[in-house]
């Protein structure tokens, strides 16, 4: 089995979100880049597979020189090859097709991508790849057994969730449940060193349209003050949920 | 050049986010000086899509999709998209809809915008609002090309109301051979519990509640409430909770009317991931928790003795305004 592992480079969690002076590009000024934590989960559920089932483990990224460290990063984890395409990710159509020409060309049979990049929020590369190469999808993946060709997974669904059964070749969307949190894995020394004699491919871009562009952003407003209610006088709470804020 | 909606069924029943797309579709065709045309699997009666300002409602009926399936349900929305020109395809965010849209986007090689929270700043270009990063920010993206996908948000746009009764027609669309090749095989979905995502007041509790047995309170007040029940990562991590109830940037994303959050410290990843909320209550015992500054009503004290009192209240309110 030849898996692909997306991976999507994105702000660490704790990070402020700035915008440029102008308003038109996120401002990465003293931002940290992470493995986006969706993809994190689906990498491990991949080195299982590899350890258990003899999988090749190969990840990609769409982005330029600076995703490199991060690529490093999923390679010290374990992943076999690393392909990254020079390309900036404009849109989720964009990366999509840049991805779509790096399955096509490496015969992988199961790809692993996110459920969303935490970034822009997306949730749709996967999706739109799927629908590019007419392989089988899975979205809100929380769980994954591939036995031979045929798979089953867990998709979570609003207020629950859902058993299906389908085949490779196949894309997933993953996110927390394909593995869990305590299964995630700290590079260690080794595998850091090791990581550096790794493979890393890079390709150029293929030929493709957008379907968006950001043009600007703002930010929400700011937030007035909390308004503080005696702890020994609860009914005013329950007075201000009803007459003023109007949701009780 | 229509604006098409898809309008989500379950057992042959409207779900509330249909009447928002269909309120949404329906101002965003004004807008755009055209006509919105529903799209519905196995509703049993299609005309209350009219009391949202739908006139048209192109019904497929198919045994097969008495279980969602993306696939189809994308295929035939590409139908519907070219059997009525429609420029911009509307969905909304529940998980189905997140599913179904990017295969449709990527077959129509259409643009896709999620987490849209307005109408579009201009419809020519059209441009929408949607939150990005988690929340910390909004985008405002042009949907190029000839056909869009609009998403939109949980709760933000609400339901339009107008006159009128919605014509139905049946739809139907030819699936192409491995459609069904994902399919589901079993469901499980509590009955008697809200989904967070449909909720529009969400309780969660926080590590603060020191262990399982005490969510006992936390249950009862959301079945005062009618709310949903969510926690903090941590609490799922240790198992205190099931996971589908973890909320934040890396857990569901919550956009009720209000959100209360009790022993909750309020960490930037659960805040990203809970502040599209409407009106947020924290209870917390200690003042410097950062929760407080997210909160527009705040109980500074503990929460083994304030929300025992808060539920007490809520029974005595519901009881006069019954
Ligand atoms: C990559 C990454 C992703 C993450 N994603 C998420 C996410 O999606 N969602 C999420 O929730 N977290 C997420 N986290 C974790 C986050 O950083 C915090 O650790 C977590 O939100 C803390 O949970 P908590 O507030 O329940 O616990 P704590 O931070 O331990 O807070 C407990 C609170 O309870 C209060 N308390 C204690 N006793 C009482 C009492 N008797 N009465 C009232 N209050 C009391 C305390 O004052 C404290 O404020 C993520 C972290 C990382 C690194
Ligand atoms: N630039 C990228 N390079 C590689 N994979 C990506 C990229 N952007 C998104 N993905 C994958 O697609 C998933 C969903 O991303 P998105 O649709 O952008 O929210 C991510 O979790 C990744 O697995």
């Amino acid at each position: 089995m030849k898996i692909l592992v997306c991976i999507s480079n994105v702000p660490d969690t704790t990070s402020k979100i700035n915008f440029t002076a102008d308003n038109t590009a996120f401002d990465t000024n003293g931002v940290q880049f992470v493995i986006n934590p969706n993809d994190e989960f689906g990498l491990t559920r991949a080195m299982w597979m590899k350890e258990k089932q003899g999988a090749a483990v190969h990840v990609v990224t769409v982005g330029g020189p600076g995703v490199e460290p991060t690529m490093r990063k999923a390679l010290a984890i374990g992943a076999d090859e690393a392909i990254r395409v020079d390309a900036t990710p404009t849109d989720g159509l964009f990366v999509a097709r840049q991805l779509a020409e790096v399955v096509k060309s490496g015969g992988y049979d199961l790809v692993i991508a996110g459920r969303e990049s935490i970034d822009y929020n997306g949730g749709m590369v996967p999706g739109m790849l799927a629908a590019m190469l007419g392989m089988n999808f899975v979205n809100t993946c929380i769980g994954l057994e591939v036995d031979g060709t045929s798979a089953k997974a867990v998709r979570e669904i609003d207020g629950g969730k859902e058993t299906l059964e389908t085949s490779l070749p196949l894309v997933i969307g993953g996110q927390k449940g394909l593995v869990e949190e305590s299964d995630l894995r700290i590079p260690n020394m080794r595998g850091i060193m090791m990581a550096r004699q790794k493979k890393l491919t890079v390709v150029p871009a293929a030929e493709a349209t957008q379907g968006t562009a950001d043009k600007t952003f703002d930010k929400p407003a700011p937030k007035g003050q909390v308004k503080l209610v005696d702890p020994a006088n609860i009914g005013e709470l329950v007075e201000l949920l009803h007459k003023e804020a109007k949701v009780i | 050049m229509s604006v098409l909606v898809y309008t989500e069924t379950e057992n042959g029943s409207f779900k509330k986010n249909a009447w928002e797309v269909a309120s949404y579709g329906a101002q965003l065709a004004k807008a755009m000086g055209t006509d919105a045309v529903a799209v519905a699997v196995n509703a049993a009666d299609a005309s209350p899509l009219g009391k949202y300002g739908i006139a048209r409602v192109l019904q497929v009926s198919e045994p097969r999709l008495e279980t969602f399936n993306a696939r189809a349900v994308a295929s035939l929305l590409e139908q519907a998209a070219a059997h009525t020109g429609a420029r911009v395809v509307v969905v909304s965010s529940s998980a189905d809809a997140k599913f179904a849209a990017p295969l449709l986007a990527g077959a129509l090689q259409a643009g896709y915008a999620p987490n849209v929270v307005g109408l579009p700043d201009s419809t020519q270009p059209l441009v929408v609002r949607r939150t990005v990063f988690s929340n910390k920010g909004f985008a405002h993206t042009e949907l190029q090309g000839e056909r869009a996908i609009i998403g939109v948000s949980n709760n933000a746009f609400g339901m339009v109301e107008a006159e009128g009764a919605a014509t139905a027609e049946a739809f139907t669309p030819e699936f192409g051979e491995g459609t069904f090749a994902t399919k589901a095989v079993s469901v499980d979905k509590a009955t008697d519990k809200i989904a967070i995502a449909d909720a529009d007041i969400v309780v969660s509790g926080g590590r603060g509640l020191k262990g399982p047995e005490n969510w006992g309170m936390v249950e009862e007040l959301a079945e005062v409430l009618g709310a949903a029940t969510a926690c903090s990562k941590p609490v799922s991590d240790m198992g205190w909770r099931p996971h589908s109830e973890h909320v934040g940037q890396t857990g569901k994303p919550v956009a009720s009317n209000l959100y209360i959050a009790i022993g909750i410290s309020g960490a930037i990843q659960h805040l990203a991931g809970v502040n599209a909320s409407k009106v947020k209550v924290v209870i917390n015992n200690d003042p410097e928790a950062p929760f407080f500054k997210a909160a527009d009503y705040g109980v500074v004290g503990d929460a083994f003795e304030v929300v025992p009192e808060l539920i007490e209240k809520l029974k005595d309110f519901k009881a006069q305004n019954a």
